[in-house]
């Protein structure tokens, strides 16, 4: 760890409680090997490429003209309360409006650590040890039993990335939110950064706790710059009758990786897990998924859809595990995947983990170019095959865009999709004169 | 406005999974006119259709189809729709998240410019059919039922308005009251702006609900027999085994 020493974790400083939780996760760090391509978890994975003497964390901004562009993606999101961290430290925080009894704050503003902080997501890896150790703040909101929020909460973490001189920035990213009993609440997380950043290495984590029939609907959006790698951990447990709906966008990065694990824990509690990705370049989105039932009568649905141009490539490991215990569950795996170029490449790869008899359980996937007969359908209406395509692809996109849990984001994701789409779709020119 | 040109088909051979199903066909469909193709399951009725149409995997190996003099067996199948050719499905398809009237303003942009129209028209034509004008925002044909979506095929047409127009089992998936309000809508259009209308079935019940000018018996994909509505009444009595090749 040359370029991860103690010393820079410890010059992070903040409340006692928040120091010292670093200094023990530094400890725990040195003592984890980083992973490589011959872990299960990140099989397929470029993980073995990763140099973590060329990354360094990085350095405490000026928060100058980067805020506007932050500003203007949280307008675009929603217009309630917003928090804009700009390289891991929190820039501005506006409650606007938000009930009194609701916390909405920097961990580092908070005298105690706030509870269930690291409960969601462990200790044992590394990315969550590194998380642990050099996050220089972290997100908290805690919306207490039977509060409502109006208005979805808008996050946006602005990553400056690297300039290519020296080791590239790592940029550590946490947000903690908890709903209580009969709560609920909507948040947008939104991971972006220049456009033209050079390389860099964005790490988030991410972890919610939704209590006994509370609702949390949660949206997180990556758009990164492809030269940047993206490992992001995301954690949910979900209490008795509580309902998780998480949806993930993977845009951005250079590999970016999102792993969602959502623990049905109290008895009825469901959870959707929906996420979409889109790769074009040398892109490598990778989507690693756990749906796991630990109470009886427990639901999971899981719709991944995504497409891969160029030579980019994608893929889904999907597990569904229902444990002893969990009778009377039921749960689904969907993952569709669009291959829009020859030279690209997707991978599905569902498992299931099953210790109960008394259970539901379907998974479905398909890999392959636009279907053939969805595209004679409609070139059968006189519609050319280059606009054709581009129906059905967007149509591919809008169609998981459109459930999304927060519908502030579609309208942003849609046009992002859309733009990025508008490149790779019909490169051949209009043949249709 | 009428139309003058005439759907022409002959000696149309054709090709699917490898294996010739069309062993020369002809057929002359006039604008307004109405002809009903019946034949038994495996005669080759929905192989024509896709032949006509131009469906990938169906191949037209002799033979023309010509509208207006116009040839279009060697054209991609949006061609031939631009020529005025239309196909009814017998299993629409679902096509997620690119919704029902996308569609139709983008084939009409491309054909006749007059995009603006499909707003309004979609309304009328789903009321003429009886479809559910809650369906029209929904995704093609996602979460619809069979007789949802053959109801749709016509919905389209009206909306298009094709010079001719090939039902490929139109009259399957459709109750009685739907199939009938389906058959009124098309005959509608034989007058309205002169669609001539090529029909395939295996069932006379369509007969009975559509106005049929001509009636033609395919049997191990030739047609064998041709004649006007009475001939379907034949049909019922002696059966297609009575053309067996």
């Amino acid at each position: 760890m040359r370029t991860f020493p103690a010393e820079e974790s410890a010059a992070l400083g903040g409340p006692a409680w928040l120091s010292n939780r670093r200094a023990a996760a530094f400890e725990r760090l040195v003592g984890i090997s980083p992973p490589t391509d011959e872990a299960e978890v990140w099989r397929y994975s470029p993980i073995g490429r990763l140099d973590l003497d060329a990354y360094r964390p990085v350095a405490a901004p000026e928060h100058g003209a980067a805020l506007d562009g932050a500003l203007a993606l949280a307008d675009e999101f929603g217009a309630g309360p917003r928090a804009i961290v700009h390289n891991g430290r929190i820039a501005l925080l506006e409650r606007r409006g938000l009930p009194e009894q609701v916390v909405f704050a920097a961990a580092s503003s908070l005298e105690t650590e706030p509870s269930g902080f690291g409960e969601v997501v462990g200790r044992d890896d590394f990315f969550v040890a590194l998380n642990d150790s050099f996050t220089p703040d972290a997100i908290t909101l805690e919306v207490p039993a039977r509060v409502t929020l109006d208005e979805p909460v808008v996050i946006v973490h602005w990553c400056d990335g690297g300039t290519g001189d020296g080791p590239a920035p790592t940029t550590l990213l946490r947000s903690l939110t908890r709903v209580g009993e009969d709560a609920e609440a909507r948040v947008i997380e939104v991971i972006a950064g220049p456009a033209d950043a050079g390389p860099g290495l964005v790490v988030p984590v991410g972890e919610m706790v939704v209590g006994d029939r509370g609702r949390l609907s949660y949206v997180m959006v990556q758009d990164l710059s492809h030269d940047t790698w993206h490992l992001a951990r995301l954690g949910a447990t979900v209490g008795r009758d509580g309902t998780l709906k998480s949806f993930t966008a993977g845009l951005g990065g250079a590999y970016d990786r999102c792993r969602v694990d959502a623990a049905a824990v109290g008895q009825g509690s469901s959870t959707e897990l929906t996420t979409v990705y889109l790769g074009s370049g040398d892109q490598i989105h990778d989507v690693r998924t756990l749906q796991d039932h630990v109470a009886g009568k427990t639901t999971s649905d899981l719709l991944c859809k995504g497409a891969v141009a160029e030579r980019s490539r994608s893929i889904y490991t999907g597990l569904i595990r229902v444990r002893n215990g969990a009778a009377r569950s039921d749960a689904m795996q969907t993952n569709h995947n669009l291959v829009l170029d020859a030279s690209a490449h997707a991978d599905s790869v569902p498992n299931l983990d099953i210790e109960e008899n008394d259970v539901r359980c379907s998974h479905a996937s398909s890999v392959g170019p636009v279907d053939e007969d969805q595209r004679y359908y409609l070139e059968s209406r006189g519609i050319s095959p280059d606009r054709a395509e581009r129906l059905i692809v967007l149509g591919f996109f809008d169609d998981i865009v459109e459930r999304s849990p927060v519908p502030s984001a579609a309208g942003p994701l849609r046009r992002r999709i859309g733009q990025r789409l508008a490149g790779l779709l019909g490169r051949g020119g209009e043949s249709d004169g | 406005m009428t139309a003058t040109g005439t759907l022409k088909v002959s000696d149309l051979h054709a090709e699917a999974g490898g294996a010739e199903i069309l062993h020369g066909v002809d057929l002359e469909v006039a604008p307004g006119e109405v002809h009903v193709v019946m034949g038994p399951n495996g005669s080759g009725k929905s192989t024509l259709a896709h032949a006509l149409m131009g469906r990938p995997g169906t191949t037209v190996t002799a033979g023309s189809i010509t509208i207006d003099g116009t040839e279009l067996a060697g054209l991609p199948s949006w061609r031939r729709a631009r020529a005025g050719l239309y196909l009814a499905l017998q299993h629409p398809i679902e096509v997620p998240g690119v919704r029902l009237e996308a569609v139709l303003t983008e084939a009409l942009r491309e054909t006749d410019g007059d995009a603006g129209r499909v707003a309004s028209s979609l309304d009328a034509e789903a009321d003429a059919i009886g479809f559910d004008r809650r369906f029209l925002d929904r995704a093609l044909n996602v979460d619809l039922s069979g007789g949802e979506r053959k109801r749709n095929e016509i919905l389209q047409m009206g909306v298009l308005r094709p010079r001719f127009a090939v039902l490929d089992e139109i009259d399957s998936g459709l109750d009685i009251d739907a199939l009938r309000s389906v058959a009124r809508r098309v005959e509608l259009a034989t007058s309205e702006w002169g669609l001539g209308v090529l029909a395939v079935t295996h069932f006379r019940r369509l007969l009975q609900e559509l106005r049929a000018d001509r009636v033609h018996v395919m049997v191990g994909g030739r047609i064998v027999a041709e004649g006007g509505p009475e001939l379907a009444d034949e049909l019922d009595t002696s059966g297609y085994g009575a053309y067996s090749a």
